[in-house]
């Protein structure tokens, strides 16, 4: 079916709204499209609920006192999941922003791991040589010309990995965002290029990032498809994430997607909502709860029942609650830590 | 291009672009009009004809240029990245400071960046604004970073040949009004390191310099030998970051006199690093006099206002024989 349908084709001659595949209840919206298998559909749920396992326990553990930071998923895991699964991690680049827990994961990054970097466990937290991804960014938006250049690089090399980046809606006003997008365009490298719209950029509505109606209209003007897709919706997501993988694969260079979404939670453990939103509108937001979505979707089309959903909820928390006992046996980092991987030289001579 | 032959610095630099490239398939150029045009001083002229898929025209964005980079050394290529005068590198600092120069941390070791950014810059050519200045001080201030800034034809191609081959990020500080002005033998040495370098011998006072500014002290050094009968020695620094101090401390314990010369500004310039290093290193044994000549502390002027601007060698006389004498 994708052969046939250019979703930003289709995007770009519509009203503006964003691509859905599911209504708010589940139902199909869009029967002449083909769905996903349904193992796929299984595993997106299993991450999307692991993620939520990981936001309850992480955020718990920050009031605890026990971890420093935090910042949760909720809300955002069809718009990671849902584009995730369209990419190979054995062959393809992770290019995340901060927030794509489920994404990192997926990838090969051990959750014991992830939850050691939180725990300021750096060192056990190291990616593993054979994960091709990068680190969480900090600096919003600078992350965007590393993922161009990887991708660069397959093409200069003639591989056929592709480099899946995420960008929040905030970073879209960097000038990072600007050049990296333009450079994408003129090299014409395989990147996919996920904008998370969340709405907030800490309390900064988009209203107040831009006076353009949808981020993904920037494309156009790189020269480059853009399309706009329900955020909330784990099959319109994959759907035309996957058409854009296929693209970038087959030479036909970079996409920008937009997923438009909602942060349900806070930007961070130390971030009160309740200061800039109103509780209304944040109850708006909870009845197009992605994981709702997909359960309801799951379970008309006979995939889970309201038993296997609560089990696995269960097994979630359970790993997430194993991973976390690992991660605390990992030894906290000492005084010589700050003197390591400054450069060749100084590794050297720290083994000396 | 003979090896023996006399050379200028620009020819150098490109040779040793040449033999990089013909050394390993992985080293790729790119930057702004390095391609057909081969740069705006033609340090990269033939290479895009000679190395076809591997010299790239980008677009005129530092910050991404540098930050592509940084992407094309993760994806597994040696990237050579020209910004085209150093005075821009501001447009490109945050993907150089938080990003190319601590990757290696970043990533606890997981990734190691083989970036080298090539950057024109230093006065003397009536340039317009932000095209001659000298930014060393500010790139030395970064941890991860390491600064090289050769002012001979043979440290041009040696220092860049060893940029290109180190597995960390380096800065490499080309001076411009040097390209075509100096000359000298060429040696294909690319083994050697990048430890500071005595210029000029002298037992007097040692005049401590790097880039244009060593041909400033070389000019000085021989001013104040036939003119007041001091013998000054010029080492050259050649590598900004990490400093050499075991070759600085040396060469100044052995004069016991210094006078730090540089085109930056002088406050908090590299000069003020050099002074406090030996300050440091020497003071339970010598008490040295060490003095600085550099650009005050104002925007690099326009024009002919550079000649009052650049540490001349009248300045460097002067600030040597106060060394000497205690005048």
């Amino acid at each position: 079916m994708t052969a046939t349908r250019d979703w930003a084709r289709e995007w770009a001659e519509g009203d503006g709204q964003p691509l859905q595949l599911l209504g708010h209840d589940g139902r199909i919206l869009r029967p002449e499209v083909a769905r996903p298998p349904d193992d796929l559909v299984r595993e997106g749920l299993r991450l999307m609920l692991l993620s939520r396992a990981i936001d309850e326990r992480c955020t718990n553990l920050q009031r605890q006192g026990r971890l420093g930071l935090y910042a949760p998923v909720l809300g955002q895991e069809a718009a990671v999941v849902g584009s995730h699964l369209a990419i190979d991690p054995a062959v393809d680049w992770l290019v995340p922003a901060s927030r794509e827990q489920p994404a990192m994961l997926r990838h090969g990054w051990p959750l014991d791991r992830m939850l050691a970097l939180m725990l300021g466990r750096f060192e056990a937290a190291r990616i593993p040589d054979d994960v091709r991804m990068l680190p969480r960014q900090q600096s919003i938006g600078s992350q965007l010309p590393h993922a161009v250049g990887i991708a660069w690089s397959a093409s200069i090399e003639r591989r056929d990995d592709v480099t899946l980046a995420y960008c929040g809606d905030g970073a879209t006003s960097e000038g990072d965002f600007h050049e990296a997008c333009n450079l994408a365009g003129v090299m014409q490298v395989p990147l996919v290029l996920v904008v998370i719209n969340n709405q907030y950029a800490i309390s900064t509505p988009i209203a107040k990032q831009t006076r353009a109606a949808r981020l993904a209209d920037r494309a156009r003007g790189y020269g480059f498809p853009g399309v706009a897709v329900d955020g909330n919706d784990l099959l319109a997501v994959h759907e035309v994430t996957s058409q854009a993988v296929e693209r970038a694969r087959s030479g036909q260079g970079p996409t920008m997607i937009e997923a438009v979404t909602y942060r349900l939670g806070f930007h961070n453990t130390s971030d009160n909502p309740s200061l800039y939103r109103e509780p209304a509108e944040v109850a708006r937001a909870e009845e197009l709860d992605p994981v709702a979505r997909v359960v309801a979707y799951a379970e008309t089309q006979g995939l889970v029942d309201a038993a296997a959903v609560e089990a696995q909820v269960l097994e979630a928390r359970a790993e997430v609650a194993t991973a976390l006992e690992r991660a605390l046996t990992y030894p906290t980092p000492g005084p010589d830590d700050v003197f390591r991987h400054v450069s060749a030289e100084e590794d050297q001579r720290a083994s000396e | 291009m003979d090896v023996g032959r006399d050379v200028t610095l620009l020819e150098a630099t490109r040779r040793a672009l040449v033999d990089a490239m013909e050394a390993s398939e992985r080293v790729v150029l790119l930057g702004q009009d390095v391609g057909r045009l081969g740069g705006v001083f033609r340090a990269t002229e033939g290479l895009l004809e000679r190395f076809p898929g591997r010299v790239f025209d980008t677009p005129l964005a530092e910050g991404g240029i540098v930050g592509a980079s940084v992407g094309l050394a993760i994806g597994g290529l040696v990237p050579v990245a020209e910004i085209q005068f150093a005075g821009f590198l501001h447009q490109a600092f945050h993907q150089i400071t938080q990003q190319l120069a601590r990757y290696r941390f970043r990533s606890r070791g997981r990734f190691h960046l083989p970036v080298t950014i090539r950057a024109p810059y230093g006065g003397g050519l009536r340039m317009p604004e932000f095209h001659p200045d000298s930014l060393e001080a500010q790139l030395a201030n970064v941890p991860g970073l390491k600064v090289f800034a050769p002012a001979f034809p043979d440290d041009a191609y040696a220092l860049l040949r060893e940029a290109v081959r180190d597995p960390d990020p380096v800065l490499f500080l080309e001076p411009q009004r040097l390209y075509r002005s100096v000359r000298g033998p060429l040696h294909l040495d690319d083994t050697g390191s990048s430890a500071a370098r005595l210029r000029r011998e002298g037992d007097d006072v040692l005049l401590v310099s790097w880039g244009p500014a060593v041909h400033t002290c070389l000019t000085a050094a021989q001013e104040l030998e036939t003119g007041h009968g001091v013998q000054a020695a010029v080492l050259d620094l050649r590598r900004l970051s990490p400093i050499d101090d075991r070759g600085l401390c040396e060469a100044a314990a052995a004069r016991r006199r210094v006078v730090v010369v540089h085109e930056g500004v002088r406050t908090a310039g590299l000069g003020a690093e050099v002074v406090a290093r030996l300050q440091e290193a020497l003071a339970d044994t010598i008490s040295l006099p060490i003095l600085r000549v550099a650009a005050p502390d104002t925007p690099y002027p326009p024009g002919r206002l550079e000649d009052h601007f650049l540490p001349s060698t009248g300045k460097v006389v002067a600030a040597a024989l106060r060394a000497v004498h205690g005048r």
